[in-house]
Parts: C-alpha cells; sequence; structure tokens
C-alpha cells in the first residue's frame, strides 16, 4: 500500500507519523510495523510508543478526521460507541447490498470492514461468528461493527434480555429444539 | 474486494457447515461451558455443536494485571484469550451459542462478559481433579448463573457417585450434578437440557416468589 498519510495533531504535540493503511497485515504485525514507525528525525517529543494513550485522545479529536481510518485498523482505538451494543452473541446483518455489489461507495471502508459486511449479507451472524470467521479478534471486530453502525451500514439485533423475557417460552423453545437434535 | 484475504471470504464460511435453516437467527441465547484445564470442555461444545476458534484481544483489566505490574507504568498491555464456541440452530430462527470458557484465573475479566446474559452454565468436573472446578462453580454461585454440574467420566478415572461429587464440591441440594461422557452428543444433549430445565425451574419458582 502507497497510500499513507501524516497525522495532524492537536495543540502542543508535533506531527504525528507515517503510517501505512496496512489491511494486508495481520492483526499481530500491526502491532509491531506501528512501532516502527518510530522516526529519530522527528525530534525527542514524540515518543512513539508512548502515545498510545495520547493517540486514543488525538484520533477521537474532531480534527483528526479521516486519517483514523488509514492509521490501521482501528486507529488505536479498543472500543466501540456503545459499550454493550455487541455483545458476543449480537446479531448483524448489513444493512444493504454490499460495497462490491455497487450500493455503497466503498472508499472509507477497509478491506476488514467490507469482509465483515460480506460475511452478513445474507444473513445475520454473531459477532463472535464474525470473529471467527474474518480471523480477527472479537475486541477488534467490535471497532470495526462501531464504524459500520455509525454508518448505517449494519443492524444490530441485540440478545434478549434474559430477565426481561414475559414467559418461559423461549426457554422451552430451547429444549424442546435441543431435544429433537 | 481483490484485497481481502481468501479466508475471509464467504464463498467457503470458513469450512463451516451450512446453516440447518435459511435466514439466520433472529434470536440468540448463550450457554457457558466451564471447567478445569482439560476437563473436557472443548469435548463437550464439539459433541453437539461445530466448534470454531474464537480470540480476543484486552487491555488487561484491574483483575487482569498482577498485582506488582503496570502502577505508573505508561504502556497499555493487552493479552490474547483464546476460547471455542459452538452454534446450534435450534429451530428457525433461534440459536443457541456455546461457549467454552478460557481457563486461567487471569482471564476471570472475560467471564463476566460471557456471562453477562447467559442462559446459564455447565461446570465440567473431572473425578481426578475435582478441586479444578471450584473457582467456576464459585464464579457462577456468586452471581447467581443457574449451573449444573457434569462430571465428565473418563475412561480410567475412578467413578463417582453423584452424591460424593455434590458433597466434595458443596452444592446446594438444588443443583443438578450429572455424569457425562462429553464426546457424546447424546449427553452433552442432555446436560444441556438439565440445565436449560434447572434454569426454567428457577424462574418459575422466582416468578411465583413474587405473585
Amino acid at each position: 500500500m502507497a497510500e499513507s498519510k501524516v497525522a495532524t495533531d492537536g495543540p502542543g504535540v508535533p506531527a504525528g507519523r507515517e503510517v501505512p493503511d496496512g489491511p494486508e497485515l495481520p492483526p499481530g504485525a500491526q502491532e509491531s510495523a506501528r512501532a516502527e514507525q518510530a522516526d529519530p528525525g522527528e525530534g525527542p517529543e514524540v515518543d512513539l510508543f508512548r502515545p498510545r494513550a495520547q493517540a486514543e485522545e488525538r484520533w477521537f479529536d474532531d480534527e483528526a478526521g479521516p486519517v483514523v481510518r488509514l492509521y490501521s485498523m482501528t486507529g488505536g482505538r479498543t472500543r466501540p460507541v456503545e459499550e454493550g451494543l455487541f455483545d458476543l452473541i449480537s446479531l448483524i446483518t448489513a444493512a444493504r447490498p454490499g460495497p462490491d455489489s455497487g450500493g455503497v461507495p466503498a472508499h472509507g471502508l477497509t478491506p476488514e470492514h467490507q469482509a465483515i459486511l460480506t460475511w452478513c449479507r445474507h444473513e445475520p451472524l454473531s459477532v463472535a461468528e464474525l470473529g471467527s470467521f474474518t480471523d480477527l479478534p472479537v475486541s477488534v471486530v467490535r471497532v470495526l461493527l462501531g464504524d459500520l453502525y455509525d454508518a448505517d451500514l449494519i443492524s444490530v439485533t441485540r440478545p434478549v434480555p434474559l430477565a426481561e423475557l414475559p414467559d418461559e417460552r423461549l426457554l422451552r423453545d430451547v429444549i424442546n429444539g435441543l431435544r429433537a437434535l | 474486494m481483490d484485497s481481502v484475504r481468501s479466508d475471509h471470504t464467504p464463498a467457503t464460511r470458513g469450512g463451516a457447515a451450512e446453516p440447518r435453516w435459511r435466514g439466520g437467527p433472529a434470536a440468540a441465547v448463550k450457554i457457558l461451558v466451564a471447567g478445569g484445564f482439560g476437563a473436557g470442555k472443548t469435548t463437550l461444545v464439539g459433541s453437539v455443536s461445530e466448534i470454531r476458534p474464537l480470540r480476543t484481544e484486552e487491555e488487561l483489566s484491574e483483575q487482569g494485571r498482577p498485582v506488582d505490574d503496570t502502577s505508573g507504568v505508561e504502556t497499555k498491555r493487552t493479552t490474547t484469550v483464546a476460547m471455542d464456541f459452538g452454534r446450534i440452530d435450534l429451530q428457525p430462527g433461534l440459536a443457541l451459542y456455546l461457549f467454552g470458557t478460557p481457563g486461567q484465573d487471569r482471564f476471570w475479566f472475560v467471564w463476566d462478559e460471557l456471562a453477562r446474559g447467559a442462559l446459564g452454565a455447565v461446570v465440567i468436573a473431572d473425578t481426578r481433579r475435582l478441586a479444578d472446578c471450584f473457582p467456576s462453580v464459585d464464579f457462577f454461585e456468586r452471581r447467581g448463573i443457574p449451573f449444573v454440574v457434569a462430571v465428565n467420566c473418563f475412561d480410567g478415572a475412578e467413578r463417582f457417585e453423584v452424591e460424593e461429587v455434590r458433597d466434595a464440591l458443596d452444592l446446594d441440594p438444588g443443583i443438578p450434578v450429572l455424569l457425562c461422557d462429553a464426546r457424546l452428543r447424546e449427553d452433552g444433549k442432555e446436560v444441556l437440557v438439565a440445565l436449560v430445565e434447572h434454569a426454567a425451574a428457577g424462574r418459575h419458582r422466582a416468578a411465583t416468589a413474587r405473585a
């Protein structure tokens, strides 16, 4: 990937780093790739190992804008927008035809985003399955799902809160389903 | 899409079996399968469903941190947690997911998330190392999550009576204890049915008590 961006940062923080848009890297390699971006010529203020905490503040800054997309698979983010939205058994469905069917512009979506959309285009899949099928850590999948959710590209069915079940019909259905296996 | 790795491509479904019904689930429930290392968690999940690997990378939370570590250290520590899960299509629109809990104590924080909203849990006991399932029993008792104990009868292991296991684990008389061979699908089904019936009975009692 030749494409790379230099992030501009908030006040007091000098120019950021060049980061490859690296979806071809396996998730485990992202970390080391990021570490390798340390450029000794950048001056002492930028410690590229330390700023992960700082980076979050910066990337969440409105001014950071779309640079986040190119930073890495999740831009250093570890939590999606809304806690609890993406339970392991929350069911995800692509809201519209996927990017390669022409309905949605593909720019801004990483291959990982697109892979998730493709997986759940035809029928709902759980967050756990999306993690397993895409071979990505669930924590990463959740962040990516948060992006897709914000862009209205997926719909989410949260698991039924068991405490709020009106009757025991669901449990009966589970028992009968198990017996019939 | 050309840059997407081939193992991302749904055409192969990662080798997964086709779902039993078209349309996918509209509702999902989950059951946890817990127990000590080597007790048979993966075996049980695999006997009733197609098992899949799952991993997550979590920042080490307070609970996950070694006590002597990280204060004042700026870098975040992440750890990879691997577990198994399986899906059973129970009826059109309803899927049951089974999650094998990660074994090590330092992954308790993952258990909390797994347990949230769970229908219940199966604690697998290996009679050769019965103490290994104490932490699991304790975890579910404290959180009021319905559970059953499934004693995995390994070949060559000393046979225990159900009541001996119950006594050894100091279980409430209401907690079902079953003997099973985790390799057998029928046994796995039976254990799961017992759990859901136990959970249903608990809900029924709670509802009656409120009325």
